[in-house]
């Protein structure tokens, strides 16, 4: 056996040693994100999608009613369409508000894909989810107080 | 709270068994093990030995065998764990075969590929007794003193025995069993059952004092307990290693069970103090750390007993494999005492170079990482307790044996996971692997869909 041909022989297994190593990385990988051609196939999955839950009832586990539970409004409750609904001091919101702490177009929810978000339309004082702010658009869990001044409400089923 | 719809969303294809990927990295695997029994043939005597395929398929039953009883009783585990545990066991076959030929006294191939099969036996017993890894929560105390009374069994008159200076083995009959290793596993079990039950008060009791959360005083017993028992184990049995090892584990899991720097604080310093003590008090701790100080030093290098021959030895060996190494079968493995062993990283560093060995850790690495993820993918603090406690352990074995090899550290005399030869650790690193199956089994097994049907009694399978 040549010096060349073994010389060939060790290069080739350390490269086939690290080719392992990469393709377990790559099974890693796929675990995490899922498979590669997910990101073209999801554009052709997401108008279906709406498609199927608009002439439905709300799931089970998706909100429908939002409710105010602090705050001068506290006890008023929104029932949950398709709609975007807006908050603010501005008169044609769905939730007017008649705080001082609060901005004429404070925040907004719209529902995305079975999930109400919330975004913060460039309010002052800012919106938050729990105990953390609205930054940007945000999913909200059931239940979870979402602070606008001295308001806060939260979705239920 | 506010991101858990967001986590839940790409979980969908976690739940996914990837059967082929496993398959397909089951057989890479074998195939790279092949490879390099045809390399060290080659590398000898410019033939591919008869022993590629006995070895090699040999290997492949077994693999495959395992791999059957996990998509059986499994269905959902991990796919990476088996590949790569099954390239690192073929890989210290290999090197085993590789000294053996060599002529050098102690290794043998046949042994470590039978104590394999034994070790798949044990992969596959743990994976269909144990249905439900919970269950040992409930043997937490039992564990406990399973563990301890293992890793005291050594000293205990006529079942003890002493080699090279270190009494942590135990003979049964013509076999000589190392304890410790099983008892590694069963005080893992018993620190994730005790620190599920007992986490709160460690973590939230406790005053603040300049930054750091102190904790009560009596909340510190249990760290003493283990300090005091790695010490004891350090200087009755001048076991090294296991103290390190089972000392290290204690710290991290209780830190990842309270989440409170001032553990790992504390337990750093109870382990320098300890060091620095039994470094001063016996003689052959004061030897290792001479010996990873100066291992140049002519009256270290010629020493008898203790020296740092073998360290130097092995040094020589990474620095002649360089960075693409001198090829399997063309160094000089026989040079090192006990390569076969402790010292299995130096042939693998002098035969595959540099680029070789951080593969070869690359592939521990994952391992952890899988482990590791199994513990975030966990559902109840048992088993993510558990689970990382197995894979730290794991990766700490191998950072003690891999640092102490290269002087990093002082060496002290651990098994490197899966490769050296030896039963005892083999064994114990299958039923680990086995665990680690099991409870990645459970977090990824998709949870029971709720029946649409308003009424009707949700049914949970287990």
């Amino acid at each position: 056996m040549s010096e060349l041909a073994l010389l060939l022989i060790r290069l080739a297994f350390l490269a086939v040693l690290w080719f392992f190593v990469i393709a377990a990385v790559g099974v890693i990988r796929t675990d995490l994100f899922g498979p590669r051609t997910a990101p073209s196939a999801n554009p052709r999955k997401l108008p279906t999608k709406p498609a199927k839950n608009i002439p439905a009832k709300p799931k089970r586990g998706e909100p429908r009613q939002m409710v105010v539970t602090g705050g001068p409004l506290q006890g008023t409750i929104i029932n949950l369409t398709e709609q975007p609904i807006t908050i603010g001091r501005a008169t044609d919101s769905t939730l007017v508000l008649s705080d001082d702490y609060a901005s004429s177009r404070h925040a907004q929810l719209f529902p995305q894909d079975g999930q109400w978000i919330v975004e913060d339309l460039g309010s002052t004082n800012g919106t938050y989810l729990d105990r953390s702010k609205v930054t940007r658009p945000t999913p909200v869990p059931l239940g979870t107080p979402v602070r606008i001044g001295k308001t806060v409400i939260e979705l239920r089923k | 709270m506010t991101t858990a719809p967001v986590a839940e969303a790409p979980a969908v294809p976690m739940t996914a068994k990837r059967r082929g990927a496993q398959l397909v990295m089951l057989a890479f695997a074998i195939v790279v093990v092949m490879g390099a029994y045809a390399s060290v043939g080659l590398g000898i005597n410019g033939q591919i030995p008869s022993g590629t395929f006995t070895y090699g398929l040999g290997l492949a039953a077994l693999m495959f065998a395992a791999y059957g009883v996990l998509a059986k009783w499994a269905p959902w585990a991990d796919p990476l764990l088996l590949p790569l545990v099954t390239l690192v066991n073929g890989l210290g076959l290999v090197i085993i075969y590789r000294i053996e030929q060599t002529g050098q006294g102690g290794a043998s191939a046949t042994n470590q590929l039978m104590w394999t099969a034994l070790g798949v036996v044990m992969f596959s017993a743990t994976l269909i007794v144990l249905k439900d890894h919970r269950a040992l929560q409930r043997l937490t105390y039992t564990m406990g003193f399973i563990g301890l009374g293992l890793l005291v069994m050594p000293l205990l008159p006529f079942v003890g025995r002493e080699i090279n200076g270190a009494r942590i083995w135990i003979g049964v009959g013509p076999f000589t069993i190392q304890p410790a290793e099983f008892s590694k596993l069963a005080l893992v079990i018993f620190f994730a059952g005790y620190l599920v039950a007992k986490r709160d008060v460690l973590a939230l009791a406790g005053r603040r004092l300049l930054f750091i959360d102190l904790p009560r005083a009596r909340d510190l017993g249990p760290v003493l307990a283990t300090w005091g028992l790695s010490l004891g184990v350090l200087i009755l049995q001048k076991d090294l290693g296991s103290s390190l090892l089972v000392f290290g584990t204690f710290i991290v899991m209780l830190y990842v069970a309270t989440q409170r720097t001032s553990w790992v604080l504390i337990g750093v310093l109870l382990f320098i103090g300890g060091a620095v003590l039994a470094g001063q008090l016996f003689g052959h701790v004061q030897a290792r750390f001479e010996v990873w100080l100066h291992p140049e030093a002519p009256e270290f290098y010629d020493r008898e007993l203790g020296g740092s021959f073998q360290l130097m030895q092995g040094l020589f060996a990474f620095g002649s494999g360089g960075i693409l190494g001198t090829g399997l079968g063309e160094g000089f493995p026989n040079l090192i005492p006990l390569s076969f062993s402790d010292f299995i990283m130096a042939v693998v560093g002098e035969e595959l170079g540099l680029t070789g060995l951080m593969a070869l850790l690359m592939v521990y690495a994952l391992i952890v990482q899988r482990g590791l993820r199994t513990a975030l993918a966990a559902r109840d603090p048992f088993s993510k307790l558990l689970a990382g406690g197995l894979s730290f352990i794991l990766a700490w074995q191998v950072f003690i044996i891999v640092g102490g090899v290269t002087r990093l550290i002082p060496l002290t005399g651990l098994v490197t996971p899966f490769m050296s030869a030896g039963g005892s650790a083999l064994l114990a690193n299958w039923i680990l692997i086995a665990l680690l199956v099991r409870m990645s089994d459970a977090a990824r097994r998709p949870p029971p869909q709720a029946i649409q049907n308003e009424g009707l009694t949700q049914v949970f399978t287990r």
